[in-house]
């Protein structure tokens, strides 16, 4: 491959239910090099192997049919397209984009999986301390469903080097996807810590797509963000040495500004010094980001060290249910009577659930449903309240049953409307760490 | 003089398990030096006091002028398992913009920000 002086990444998704309409327009428009997808939050692939234990041949991305239909086609003509949407299925997300490129006509696609991530059987067998109980994994009540190491670039980048056009995976670190496309575009070595370092930090405001472009930033009359209806996808022009301008189509809704590429800079960070990924031990402390024209915001600076010698595990446990259900009162009196109501609730839960549920809370939602006991009181009661009670259960039936107690206060204070009731798993998500010597990526290609 | 956070800087949050982070970014790069004198750990903790049940960190960026707040315990287990309503804690930023903060003499808003 030639050597390149740019490459330019665009980001498609930024989590498992993102909008691909405003990725579509960066493949159409953003004369990109490659485009990709993040797919998973902590608890998506948990959901997955939820959905794979039930059908063997489910468990990747929801959206990933959409996926191959929309952006295959651009794949064809040269766009790389890299991916996690495999979840907790990669090898049938392979194949499942190996049939959709025939059925669209594109032929014999050189489509590769990523596996590898997959730890279940190993992490059972260690019975590991985890980070949040301080105890071991056996120790926990629920039922183990999933373990998932992160993994990071060099696999994809095997992938890419082998001719891929499109890479699948599982848990793929988010920022990982974007290193490896740099990594392989710029022939970047493994441990090139520095430059890796900013390519992680370029991956890092690009992983959580319109959050750099003006999503989650907007609070009148301090921020205004225009077009807002029409948020586009961010893209980075990358240098060889890692510096990036980041950008997004003028026709977009939206904006990249330097304050927009900080807020994504800090956003689920710890010690910025130490960030801490599969492929390098990323330093932010440095980075430094400038305006450079419109929507075209510069970033460099990032710095890195080797990464830790183990790999961060997921494990997800089965631990029930959630059942959680909502009432509203409104008008005079709002406050008083959702305060009644609350504590009906609460002497009905006393009395016939506590004992089967393993957490409870009710809030008054206008009041204090968000920041609890940090709330701050406020001077005029407000005129519409609504009552909401969650509770955490093993037992299927009493989350059923919890939530029509709120329903039952129809029958309650006066006034009392607009029931919204649902039970979901309670799918627990707890962190540890695995060697890496016990991981091993490796590259398929299905047919 | 003065005035709420919110007219000086902007926050972002997010979470990781059971910890939630808070990013405050100045909006004037030069409110960093004395807003990092004032916004201590112990002004936060204060702001969160019984929403956090664990321990708070403070970083800097002098990169990009900010402050990133690391705190632990604080999304009652996490979003997987816990039963707030905003389980992933994303409002948490918007809560720290209440502190009132003393900025010099002669301090002026950053107005308009249509901008930035």
């Amino acid at each position: 491959m030639a050597p390149r002086t740019t490459v330019r990444i665009g980001w498609g998704s930024a989590y498992a239910d993102d909008n691909l309409d405003p990725a579509e327009d960066l493949a159409r428009w953003g004369q990109l090099d490659a485009l990709c997808f993040d797919a998973l939050a902590e608890r998506t692939l948990a959901l997955a192997h939820v959905r794979r234990q039930a059908d063997p041949e489910s468990g990747y991305d929801l959206r990933l049919d959409e996926f191959g239909r929309r952006f295959l086609p651009y794949a064809a003509r040269g766009l790389t397209l890299v991916t996690n949407m495999g979840a907790a299925n990669p090898r049938a997300a392979g194949q499942r984009l190996k049939t959709l490129a025939r059925q669209l006509g594109l032929g014999n696609m050189a489509i590769a999986v990523v596996e590898g991530d997959d730890v279940l059987a190993a992490v059972k067998a260690m019975d590991p301390l985890l980070q949040e109980t301080g105890a071991p994994l056996s120790a926990l009540r629920g039922r183990v469903v999933s373990a998932n190491a992160y993994l990071g670039a060099d696999p994809v980048v095997a992938a890419l080097a082998q001719g891929a056009r499109v890479v699948v995976g599982g848990r793929i670190a988010d920022p990982s996807l974007g290193l490896a496309v740099m990594s392989h575009f710029f022939g970047w070595g493994p441990e090139d810590w520095e430059r890796r370092g900013q390519g992680i930090v370029v991956g890092h405001v690009l992983e959580c797509g319109s959050q750099v472009t003006g999503g989650n930033f907007a609070d009148p009359p301090y921020r205004v963000v225009p077009g807002l209806d029409r948020l586009g996808m961010p893209w980075a022009e990358v240098a060889e040495d890692g510096s990036a301008i980041i950008s997004k189509l003028p026709e977009a809704g939206g904006y990249v500004t330097v304050n927009t590429v900080k807020a994504q800079l800090v956003y689920e960070i710890h010690d910025p010094a130490r960030y801490y990924t599969p492929d390098v031990t990323a330093d932010f402390t440095a980075v430094e980001v400038s305006n450079v024209g419109p929507n075209r915001v510069s970033l460099r600076g990032g710095r890195g060290t080797p990464p830790p010698a183990t790999l961060k595990v997921l494990v997800g446990v089965d631990e029930g249910y959630h059942g959680e259900a909502e009432i509203g009162f409104a008008g005079p009196g709002a406050y008083d009577r959702a305060r009644l109501c609350q504590d009906v609730l609460v002497s009905r839960y006393d009395r016939l659930y506590r004992g089967d549920c393993q957490d409870m809370r009710i809030d008054l939602i206008g009041v204090n449903a968000t920041y609890g006991p940090a709330a701050r009181p406020s001077a005029v009661p407000p005129e519409e309240v609504r009552v909401r009670m969650a509770v955490a259960t093993y037992d299927r039936e009493v989350a059923e049953r919890v939530t029509r107690e709120v329903e039952w206060q129809y029958f309650g204070p006066a006034g009392a409307g607009g029931v919204r009731r649902r039970v979901t798993p309670r799918l627990a998500m707890y962190s540890t760490v695995i060697d890496r010597e016990r991981v091993k990526p490796r590259v398929v290609w299905p047919d | 003089m003065q005035v709420p956070l919110r007219e000086v800087a902007f926050t972002r949050s997010g979470d990781k398990g059971d910890t939630s982070n808070i990013g405050v970014v100045p909006y004037r790069p030069s409110d960093w030096d004395w807003l990092k004198e004032q916004l201590t750990v112990d002004r936060v903790k204060h702001v969160f006091d019984g929403l956090v049940q664990g321990r708070i960190c403070r970083y800097e960026l002098p990169g990009i002028r900010a402050l990133n707040f690391v705190m632990e315990r604080a999304l009652s287990g996490g979003v997987s398992r816990s039963l707030n309503l905003d389980a992933h804690g994303k409002a948490w930023g918007n809560l720290l913009l209440s502190v009132v903060v003393e900025a010099p003499d002669g301090w002026e808003p950053y107005w308009p920000l249509v901008d930035h």
